[in-house]
């Protein structure tokens, strides 16, 4: 956990000069910093700090608690007992891994969320360059229709595209779920990296063309690596959109073989009986996955959304 | 157009792909769904066949009797006149949940990123817990309130009876158990604003707190003319996104409420998937619904707008 307190990334430095790495080691750190810390008084550090453990508790709290309740047997998880930890035990993982299709779910969701990511990421890249460097006709009218398509419901466009898909004989097949997904992150993704590209300097990539670099190559070579901020957050908003979809899971995929987690996790909790028990282990095993990319991304969400956001 | 296609055929196939999948799979479907709102198509009378099996083990098609067919604005008038589903119903709890979830995400958001934006012991630690939610996925939250909001054995009662309090059957009233789904909610979705709203608060330039300091500003003023004008944009953004985004939120309503107590805590969105996929699957109905959410947030949006363009913001 050190680490992570102590990641350069957190310090409050103008986002305006993140895409200049080495001048913020040399200089610029902490120059939004509007006041030093020893100018808070000491009744102002308690309230600080004591608003930022309740906010911090009530954050962490449910998944804790789902974290504990897993390692209790059934008969305590389904209890009004309140405390952390009761005779534990393993049998609820023993039982989801071993007597379920949790790990067959799960590695649907990890190949979903995977295509998901990796054709994600790219196409938004691709379409938020082009986006941020070039000015041709249909830039604006692209613009509209990614904010447009944020808006537009699951409702209307799930039994078109189920129809779609029946044409296509993709019902009941992963890919229908990839590219369903496709169509939520892409518009918002490629948005928030237009952002992004539009901090990186552009006489970068001039000086790249000069030297015979090829468009291609440019934004390959020199504007993808300098983006890696914004591609992380990137990645990690498609992969958590594919990892947690329901709606067009629940719609597409009929055999239990072919279940994502989100669809297979409510086979545990039927209205009438749910099994709470395996519910609080299945939620751990979800989460961890989730949590490994946010692991990874942490450190450039401030920066890389930050880029997305004010340019609206 | 030669020259045209010279000077920007690079653009263009950069964001060919992302175009041709729009257009396939957003914009085709939303033609068909604007149509089928317009048709009485179920699933009991969506093929214009109907086939049966001979003895001879041939198939013997022939038009169906009952095919779906044009039935003009018949959708729009039953569901907005009340005799078809529950839309006017559905709307005000939409509104509600939306309004509601949107006010606590920006108010929270703005208050922990203004806390956070500023040197001090451990905020990189705070930082990481406040934005966990965001990584739990949101089926996976959903389940985890639903848990812990449970009449007889949830974290939420079992509190509560600690302090004297007899437990609440928060499911069986439609405004507790709306609470359920605001709160669940809330805490699904401060990260985003948090983190949207902490990486504005760093493009503010410190020269202009100092300055505000310097002329004597207090803290309270220096909020409200510094901090809230310099974030006017990222605010106007993320407010926008998060009232699409709460309005269409579909896991949260779908698998904490259910609808319970007997659909009454349904937003449109749950409304019309549930026409859509349970029981005799009504596609037009459901479609009829897609085009009347579209349609609210379509006119939300241009009001806000235009609004914002008055106050002279240029978005």
């Amino acid at each position: 956990m050190s680490s992570l307190v102590d990641n350069p990334a957190v310090d409050p430095v103008p986002s305006r000069h993140r895409v200049a790495e080495p001048v913020r080691a040399q200089g610029f750190a902490r120059r939004t910093a509007p006041r030093r810390p020893g100018q808070r008084s000491w009744l102002a550090s308690v309230g600080l700090h004591a608003t930022l453990i309740v906010a911090s508790v009530i954050a962490v709290g449910p998944i804790v608690w789902i974290l504990v309740s897993s390692f209790k047997p059934a008969q305590w998880v389904n209890s009004s007992d309140l405390s952390l930890i009761k005779e534990p035990t393993l049998e609820n993982y023993t039982y989801v891994l071993g007597h379920t299709n949790f790990p067959r779910w799960a590695l649907n969701s990890v190949i979903v969320a995977v295509f998901t990511m990796a054709i994600g990421v790219f196409l938004s890249a691709t379409t938020g360059y082009a986006l941020s460097r070039f000015r041709f006709p249909g830039r604006r009218a692209l613009m509209l229709v990614f904010l447009v398509t944020q808006m537009f419901p699951v409702a209307i466009l799930i039994v078109p595209i189920y129809m779609i898909m029946a044409k296509l004989g993709l019902i009941d097949s992963l890919a229908s779920l990839v590219l369903a997904y496709l169509t939520i992150a892409v518009p918002f993704c490629a948005w928030m990296l237009r952002g992004y590209f539009d901090t990186i300097d552009t006489s970068l990539d001039e000086a790249a063309q000069l030297d015979g670099c090829g468009y291609f190559a440019t934004f390959w070579r020199i504007v993808l690596p300098l983006a890696r901020p914004g591609l992380a957050v990137t990645g990690f908003f498609t992969f958590l959109t594919a990892w947690g979809e329901i709606a067009y899971a629940s719609a597409f995929i009929q055999t239990d073989s072919q279940f994502t987690l989100g669809y297979g996790l409510q086979q545990f909790v039927p209205r009438f009986n749910p099994q709470w028990h395996y519910l609080t282990a299945s939620a751990v095993l979800i989460t961890l996955p989730a949590a490994l990319v946010y692991y990874f991304a942490q450190r450039h969400l401030v920066s890389g959304l930050t880029a997305g956001g004010t340019k609206g | 157009m030669r020259r045209n296609w010279d000077r920007h055929w690079f653009a263009w196939a950069m964001a060919a792909p992302v175009v041709l999948v729009l257009s396939v799979l957003v914009f085709y479907p939303l033609g068909r769904g604007i149509y089928l709102s317009f048709t009485n198509t179920t699933e009991a009378n969506q093929n214009a066949q109907t086939c049966v099996k001979s003895i001879t083990g041939g198939e013997v098609c022939e038009p169906n009797p009952d095919a779906a067919h044009f039935i003009g604005l018949e959708n729009y008038t039953r569901v907005l006149s009340g005799e078809l589903g529950e839309f006017w119903h559905q709307l005000l709890i939409t509104v509600i949940w939306t309004v509601s979830c949107v006010v606590f995400h920006y108010g929270i958001g703005l208050g922990l990123a203004v806390l956070l934006n500023r040197p001090m012991k451990l905020r990189g630690l705070y930082r990481v817990l406040l934005v966990l939610p965001w990584a739990v996925p949101s089926f996976v939250s959903a389940f985890t309130w639903r848990y812990m909001f449970n009449e007889k054995f949830g974290l939420i009662n079992g509190l509560l009876a600690k302090l004297g309090i007899d437990p609440v059957a928060w499911f069986e009233n439609t405004w507790t158990s709306l609470l359920t789904a605001v709160i669940a909610n809330i805490w699904l979705g401060v990260p985003f604003m948090m983190v949207a709203l902490l990486g504005g608060l760093q493009t503010i330039p410190a020269e202009l707190h100092e300055a505000a300091t310097i002329d004597g500003a207090s803290a309270w003023q220096r909020f409200t003319n510094v901090t809230l004008p310099g974030l006017r944009s990222v605010s106007m953004t993320v407010i926008l996104l998060g009232t699409i985004w709460t309005f269409n939120m579909f896991a949260v309503i779908y698998l904490i409420t259910a609808g319970q107590p007997a659909g009454s805590t349904e937003i449109l969105v749950t409304g019309a998937y549930r026409a859509a996929f349970q029981g005799v699957r009504n596609y037009s109905l459901a479609a009829t619904y897609g085009v009347l959410i579209l349609s609210i947030l379509l006119v939300f949006s241009v009001f806000y707008r235009r609004a914002l363009r008055k106050q002279g913001e240029v978005w």
